[in-house]
């Protein structure tokens, strides 16, 4: 690794080692660039920074979005319509870095639309316009050859699942290839606000935390609500919420910076 | 008739690898959430195989419920009207519930019951394998939920009929272009969300290892027979065998048994729909401005985009060949050079419809006039001496409403 240029997982170290000093997990805000229009998700990220977003996921649109529910779904079939492509998300990227935005940002991208960029070419440009990892939901680490060798060249994060299938093999395996965090499915399903987590969230939890030592994990999928960051902040790095806020956009910029500001207060406050 | 012998099931490969690829194509590009299913699926399928009772159950309902073996017909109006070679058709038109379909069906039905899974999900697109699947599962009793997109829903509306009187589910979706593939999008979040206790009786030779072997293997039964009914009618193996190719499962059930036969051709024929140039079509090999290697729906193959990635919506006639991908397995045929791909457009594919009715008494598929529509091509630039075997995979009653409206009947 040449680590003059491994600016992706360092920055992403330090964010946790940031919230761990403050004994609070990372509040990491997915939005789908391009949703409702390619100006007003440049807007909604600045908002969640403004609450205090710690690192962003940011959704490059694909048509066939297969882990995602309706929500996103139809957030992301909307910014497709409005012409958002992989270059224009690094494009708006670059922006909101000119403006002085400094908190990680993952690109969350299916594997189609990075194959057709080109895997090399993607990740050079992505690392040039200031992206620091990569979440890719259909590359399970068996397919990970492909992108691997480019992240680690540039230093940046690729970021596999633990889903509560599985085994614990595959969570040694996931842990030995891990590059950055882990993200840890809350459920078995596709993304969407639930009204609950799961009750065995915490055992499952910790049959990965006792194989994962130190390596971050994340969790995400269906997290919603300020009284879910509580249960499970004691047994998180960080964890995603994604569309209880792409709900939120689509209500207004007030309700998007008061949902935002209550999941990240929410990390202070004991369960 | 006989029974089929168990024993050649399967006809032995070199290809997938252990990790599902078939050369550069195939794998297994899918959420964590459902590899430990996948491999838990592999492990079964295997174990099955290897296991004389499952095969001999498996051999008993296709020769007692699906009607196996089906006959291999010898064309003859059809072969003397287009006066070239003798064209002889594998009646998978003839097999219970009218396609090759049931083949795959069956097999995995029967492997979801051995596994002690309840609960089978399954997509359609011509409607075709929803009521394959909808069937096994009333034959074997299990709980059946077929994806369907509502457009396929209002071009097969027969089917959707069907699969609601044998007990299924029809769940209509409405997501993207309302096709075969987002039926399968959403099979693929239904399994990902119900993946303890749900079977995905996946219907095309595609998707993430092992669907495109284990789909290949179930279909293969249709040309170990052929192969062995034409050496006994015609005395030898055909020059040249030919089948249409959506995902492409009847292709690789028909092409499997002739692999290692140099002298044999095999063509595959996708879906010309109006016309290349038109761009609307479901042509993933003959288009290479809009169709190139990618990732769709968890395995590597050749798929129709756009420059950026996204995926283009198909159009054919035909509702089964109408997806923007293909089963790796034939995108490795072709870079090997052992299969050769072309295509029939919607009016080729209309006339061949008419031309084998009016000829043979045999009311064809759509999709499967897409063959016929080949062998129409094919069998004039053919001495007579040259034998044509045409897989028959399914019968037209299913079209009648989308070929009385396209040809104008009254």
């Amino acid at each position: 690794m040449n680590h003059s240029k491994a600016r992706g997982l360092r920055a992403i170290a330090a964010m946790f080692d940031l919230a761990r000093q403050a004994g609070r997990p990372a509040f990491l805000p997915f939005f789908p660039m391009g949703y409702p229009s390619p100006e007003a998700s440049l807007d909604a990220i600045r908002t969640l920074a403004a609450a205090g977003a710690d690192g962003f996921e940011i959704g490059v649109p694909f048509s066939d979005p297969l882990a995602d529910g309706p929500t996103i779904q139809a957030a992301t079939q909307i910014a497709l319509e409005k012409g958002m492509t992989v270059p224009k998300v690094l494009a708006s990227i670059k922006t909101l870095r000119a403006e002085g935005l400094t908190q990680p940002i993952l690109l969350f991208s299916y594997v189609n639309p990075l194959l057709a960029y080109g895997i090399d070419e993607l990740i050079a440009a992505a690392n040039a316009a200031g992206v620091d990892g990569l979440i890719i939901p259909d590359l399970p680490p068996e397919e990970a050859d492909l992108f691997a060798g480019a992240c680690d060249e540039h230093g940046m994060a690729l970021v596999f699942f633990l889903a509560p299938t599985s085994s614990d093999e595959r969570v040694r395996l996931v842990v030995n290839q891990a590059r950055g965090f882990i993200y840890v499915l809350s459920l078995t399903g596709v993304t969407g606000a639930r009204r609950d987590l799961p009750p065995d969230l915490s055992d499952f939890l910790g049959r990965v935390r006792v194989q994962a030592g130190s390596t971050p994990l994340v969790l995400g999928f269906g997290i919603s609500q300020p009284e879910h960051v509580r249960s499970i902040a004691p047994h998180v790095d960080g964890f995603i919420v994604g569309s209880a806020l792409v709900k939120a956009a689509a209500a207004g910029t007030d309700s998007l910076h008061e949902l935002a500001l209550r999941l990240r207060h929410a990390t202070y406050e004991e369960s | 008739m006989t029974t089929p012998d168990p024993t050649i099931r399967v006809a032995s490969t070199d290809v997938p690898d252990e990790r599902g690829y078939f050369g550069p194509f195939g794998g297994r590009f899918v959420p964590e959430t459902l590899v430990p299913a996948l491999d838990e699926l592999e492990a079964a399928y295997r174990a099955a195989m290897a296991d004389p009772t499952f095969q001999a159950e498996l051999a008993h309902l296709q020769h007692s419920y699906t009607g196996r073996p089906t006959p291999v017909s010898y064309a003859k109006r059809l072969s003397e009207h287009l006066g070239g070679a003798q064209i002889y058709l594998k009646r998978e038109d003839l097999a219970h519930t009218g396609a090759h379909k049931i083949n795959n069906a069956l097999g995995q039905a029967l492997l979801a019951k051995r596994m002690g899974k309840q609960r089978v999900i399954a997509e359609t697109g011509a409607g075709q394998h929803g009521v394959a699947s909808a069937t096994a599962a009333a034959l074997l009793g299990l709980d059946c939920h077929v994806y369907m997109g509502s457009v396929d829903m209002a071009r097969q509306r027969p089917n959707v009929f069907r699969m609601k009187l044998l007990g299924a589910e029809v769940i209509p979706v409405e997501s993207g272009s309302k096709t075969l593939k987002d039926a399968i999008n959403e099979s693929i979040r239904d399994w990902v969300t119900n993946v303890r206790d749900t079977f995905y009786l996946l219907g095309s030779a595609l998707g993430p290892h092992p669907y495109p072997m284990m789909v290949r293997d179930f279909q293969s039964v249709i040309g170990i027979e052929a192969r062995q009914q034409i050496l006994d009618q015609a005395g030898r193996l055909p020059d040249l065998c030919i089948a249409c190719v959506g995902g492409g499962s009847n292709a690789i059930g028909l092409f499997h048994a002739f692999r290692a036969d140099e002298g044999v051709a095999l063509l595959g024929v996708e879906a010309g729909g109006r016309g290349i140039d038109s761009g609307e079509h479901a042509a993933r090999f003959a288009d290479p401005t809009i169709s190139r290697p990618g990732v769709l729906q968890g395995t590597r193959s050749y798929v129709m985009q756009n420059e950026d990635g996204q995926i283009l919506n198909t159009h054919s006639i035909s509702a089964g060949l109408d997806y923007a991908s293909v089963g790796p397995e034939h995108a490795y045929l072709r870079q090997t050079e052992r299969a050769g791909y072309t295509i029939a457009t919607d009016d080729d594919a209309l006339a061949a419809f008419r031309l084998l009715s009016e000829l043979e008494g045999i009311i064809p598929a759509l999709e499967t006039a897409h063959a016929v529509a080949e062998v129409i091509k094919q069998a004039p630039k053919l001495p007579k001496e040259a034998m044509i075997l045409v897989n028959l995979s399914g019968r037209g009653d299913k079209d009648l409403d989308t070929v009385i409206e396209a040809l104008g009947f009254d």
